[in-house]
């Protein structure tokens, strides 16, 4: 794969069913269609086809602050959702990153984007990922044919759960039109505790005792040798939470950040700003916490850099490497940032499990126009 | 349910010799005496003898006898502890049930990466339970705990009370083996935050046992917290109950728990249990969660949006005692209806903001079909759960309450819910999604179902209505 941009067409439909036309005419011809929201969560230049933007197919459907519920069309910018459910006192509580530092992209994230690849940040590891804050959705499939599932209550089992499969498919499945999403109350109150100098070892251990109690921590991440903490809390909740895990972590040192700085800092960790602004291959890696330092260390020694993030469960890695030796260390790797190197992005699966996941694709998508390469080299 | 293949049903005993072959001989049941006490689920009104029950203790066996299923061409029912309410377990006359009763082992609590990996077939509450020495709790807590395996919580996509805060099995599910229709087995996600993949876990829990048998899972656990306290509030009114629900859930509250009961539901388990509740249009309890100060916290802000609402009463718990007052009439609801006849319990679910209008329309249908109704439910996230009162013994009268309910779900669907919120389709909704879905969606599922069960032997007509299956059916048995 090379990563110089083939030409290409830029097709936006502005409806559902124009889409739904569009893909239709596209698998009688089988060609592939490049599939973005607003192009900022993946690298696709390296994709053939045309480009099929879903950016037009974009409002808010509903939004009912008192059932925690929101429908949008798939092109709805990110940053309008999140401004309008902030003036309710509600947000997205997965976290979605923003990652046009990394990616170097300048577009404007979707929705339909953060649903298409499973955003979630560092809330994650507390309230679950993107697909779990996914009540329902509609899409066109590699046919063309406009389909649902789910719908817009919290608690449905009616049928095959098909949005867990459409959540993180990145558009192989078929293209987002509307999503139907679980929104959470913003907890008013907030601090982070700092515990500066230490390894990644001691990192781990802080993470481990502090998650293992009931005070909901809501971040813990690890970088340049200073273990973060975030406590959120309503009313009294978050001074009484800080003040039990400063007695439970009272061996060290801890430095408490406000309010204010814990928003910016925790921005920033959720966006990688450290790694913003080069070239350099980026991999996601995911591991049990209690791997997290060891598998820190081996990447290390390949001679990048590493943050950690999800109280151990999540370990960025910047740097160099083949990456076959990454995988070797770490066997569920992406690469998201490719910086040169070859090869697949997503990790292999087991061959019972890519039989599996032919199959699916080629109900979905029997053609193979939908981002064909992007998820199954 | 469609006519059973007679051809199986003569093979039977070949059948069950070439499952003991693979089995153990205490593992295959096929004495009609015994099989008996598997005719069906918790959905009573439907019953049917299996051919065969497998009873494996282990991943391997399970796998055989899927092989030996797959082979022959015989229907496979998995079945959990038989708690079904949507008749999920039910058998057909020419079917292998294959239960995970005896797979019952605990594999592993590690709570530096909090989850617990067990087999299948140990119950839900018996999860919590081998977690309480570690300070840890499993969060879905539906109401068969007792009885229920993780399995069947698994296929169902099982809630529960607290599943406001804490989400449903889908969103505490870390990781499953799996065993294929062709005895293939597979493992999926696992103690890291995934997916990496295709979220094929997923898709898997709540398909209903049409995918595969989940024997082993890795769950996620929870610290347990300081302490859990409810209060009880009642209304004059649904309506505005339904308004002090909405608005708990705008102040920023967020409860582990909102259930509501109505004025039937009341004076039963009033009768039953006498757990002291005001004679009222509705109550509401309301479970908070924390630390004392927490607690108090939360329960002045929900005091004075009830406040506003002008409440009939509303009564704070002080010690446990009390607490478990609050609990004791709802704990005891479904108990207490089944002493006023025969029920069905429907579980539809609606859009908060829906639930007044929705409670209207349910008593408007109980006038016109005849037949009472009490409401109880899980309101903070609009799952109702209808129950329709008959007499099984009057001719008809089953009919008439299956009528009514059809009638409620198609309700559910039309203010913007679902069919069923936790109970799962299974054959009670099979013939209703058509409601809630175009042929098309439909065919995409039984496209997916296709893809894991090519011969389409695992868990036959259900979930997916006969008509609209028929012709992959018709292909599947070709194959």
């Amino acid at each position: 794969m090379t990563t110089d941009a083939p030409s290409r067409t830029g097709l936006s439909p502005a409806s559902e069913a124009e889409l739904g036309e569009l893909i239709a005419e596209r698998h009688a011809t089988r060609q592939p269609l490049r599939i973005t929201g607003g192009g900022t969560r993946v690298e696709t230049g390296a994709l053939s086809g045309d480009t099929l933007s879903t950016a037009a197919i974009s409002g808010v459907v509903t939004y009912e602050p008192g059932e925690m519920t929101l429908i949008a069309r798939a092109g709805t910018p990110l940053d309008e959702i999140q401004a309008m459910l902030a003036a309710e006192g509600q947000s997205l509580a997965f976290e979605p990153a923003d990652m046009r530092g990394v990616l170097g992209g300048n577009g404007t994230s979707t929705i339909g984007g953060v649903v298409a690849a499973n955003a979630s940040g560092p809330r994650r590891m507390l309230v679950g990922a993107c697909r779990d804050h996914l009540l329902g959705l509609r899409f066109v499939d590699g046919r063309g044919r406009v389909l649902k599932n789910g719908g817009r209550v919290m608690k449905n089992v009616t049928g095959l759960d098909l949005g867990k499969l459409l959540c993180g498919a990145h558009g192989t499945l078929g293209v987002l039109t509307e999503v139907a999403l679980k929104t959470l109350p913003i907890l008013p109150d907030r601090c982070t505790l700092g515990f500066h100098g230490v390894t990644v070892d001691e990192a781990a251990q802080i993470f481990a005792r502090a998650l293992a109690t009931p005070y909901e921590v809501s971040g813990a991440a690890f970088r340049d040798g200073t273990a973060w903490l975030r406590v959120e809390g309503l009313g009294p909740q978050m001074g009484y939470r800080r003040d039990r895990l400063l007695a439970l972590l009272q061996l060290r040192e801890a430095e408490v950040l406000d309010a204010e700085v814990t928003l910016s800092l925790w921005r920033g960790l959720r966006d990688l700003d450290h790694f913003a602004g080069t070239a350099t291959p980026l991999w996601r890696v995911l591991v049990k916490p209690s791997l997290a330092p060891s598998t820190v260390r081996a990447l290390q020694a390949l001679g990048g850099a590493v943050s950690v993030d999800w109280g151990g469960g999540l370990i960025w890695y910047c740097g160099p490497g083949p990456a076959q030796e990454v995988r070797q260390i770490a066997r569920h790797a992406t690469l998201v940032r490719r910086g040169g190197l070859a090869g697949p992005a997503f990790a292999p699966e087991a061959p019972a499990v890519t039989r599996l996941s032919l199959g699916l694709r080629r109900v979905f998508d029997p053609a193979g126009i939908l981002n064909p390469g992007l998820m199954d080299q | 349910m469609p006519q059973p293949d007679a051809g199986i049903i003569e093979r039977a005993p070949q059948i069950v010799a070439a499952l003991r072959e693979v089995l153990p001989d205490d593992a295959v049941i096929w004495d009609p005496e015994e099989t008996r006490a598997y005719e069906c689920d918790a959905l009573t009104a439907y019953r049917c003898p299996p051919l065969a029950v497998v009873l494996p203790r282990t991943t391997a066996e399970v796998a055989a006898a899927m092989r030996v299923c797959h082979r022959l061409r015989v229907p496979v029912v998995p079945r959990g502890a038989g708690t079904s309410l949507a008749g999920g377990a039910l058998p057909t006359a020419d079917c292998v049930i294959i239960a995970t009763l005896r797979l019952r082992d605990v594999l592993e609590i590690d709570t530096e990466n909090r989850f617990i990996r067990v087999q299948t077939g140990v119950t839900n509450l018996s999860v919590s339970g081998e977690l309480e020495p570690h300070g840890f709790f499993y969060a879905p807590d539906p109401s068969s705990q007792l009885a229920c395996t993780i399995a069947g919580n698994i296929a169902m996509n099982s809630g529960g009370a607290h599943c406001l805060k804490y989400g449903v099995t889908t969103n505490n599910l870390m990781g499953a083996t799996v065993v294929l229709t062709d005895g293939e087995v597979v493992g999926l996600g696992g103690p890291e935050m995934g997916p990496m993949g295709l979220d094929m876990m997923g898709l898997l829990c709540g398909s209903e046992g049409q995918l595969g048998i989940v024997t082993e899972a890795t769950l996620r656990i929870l610290p347990r917290p300081e302490g859990a306290r409810p209060v009880l509030i009642g209304f004059d009114g649904a309506e505005v109950a339904g308004e002090c629900v909405a608005r708990i859930i705008r102040s920023g509250v967020l409860p582990v728990a909102i259930e509501y009961m109505d004025d039937v539901c009341l004076r039963a388990v009033e009768a039953f249990a006498r757990a002291g509740y005001p004679d009222c249009a509705a109550v509401l309890i309301v479970e908070v969660e924390g630390s004392v100060p927490e607690i108090e916290d939360q329960i002045a802000r929900i005091r004075e949006i009830a406040s506003a609402l002008n409440p009939v009463e509303f009564r704070e718990s002080r010690n446990a005692d009390e607490a478990m007052a609050i609990w004791k009439g709802r704990k005891s609801a479904f108990g207490a209806m089944g002493r006023l006849g025969d029920y069905i319990c429907l579980d539809g679910t609606v859009p908060v903001s829906k639930l007044p209008y929705a409670l209207k329309m349910i008593g408007e249908l109980s006038r016109r079909h005849g037949l009472e109704v009490a409401n109880v439910f899980h309101a903070g996230d609009g799952n109702m759960h209808p129950l329709i009162l008959f007499n099984a013994n009057k001719p008809g009268d089953l009919a008439r309450a299956e009528a009514f309910g059809a009638d409620i779900l198609r309700l559910c669907v039309d203010v913007g819910g679902c069919l069923t919120g936790e109970h799962g389709v299974g054959v009670e909704k099979r013939d209703l999604m058509g409601k809630q879905y175009d042929p098309a969606d439909l065919d995409i599922q039984m496209a997916v179902k296709d893809v894991f069960d090519p011969c389409w032997l695992l868990n036959p007509a259900k979930v997916f209505p006969l008509d609209a299956s028929q012709p992959w059916r018709e292909e599947a048995a070709r194959r």
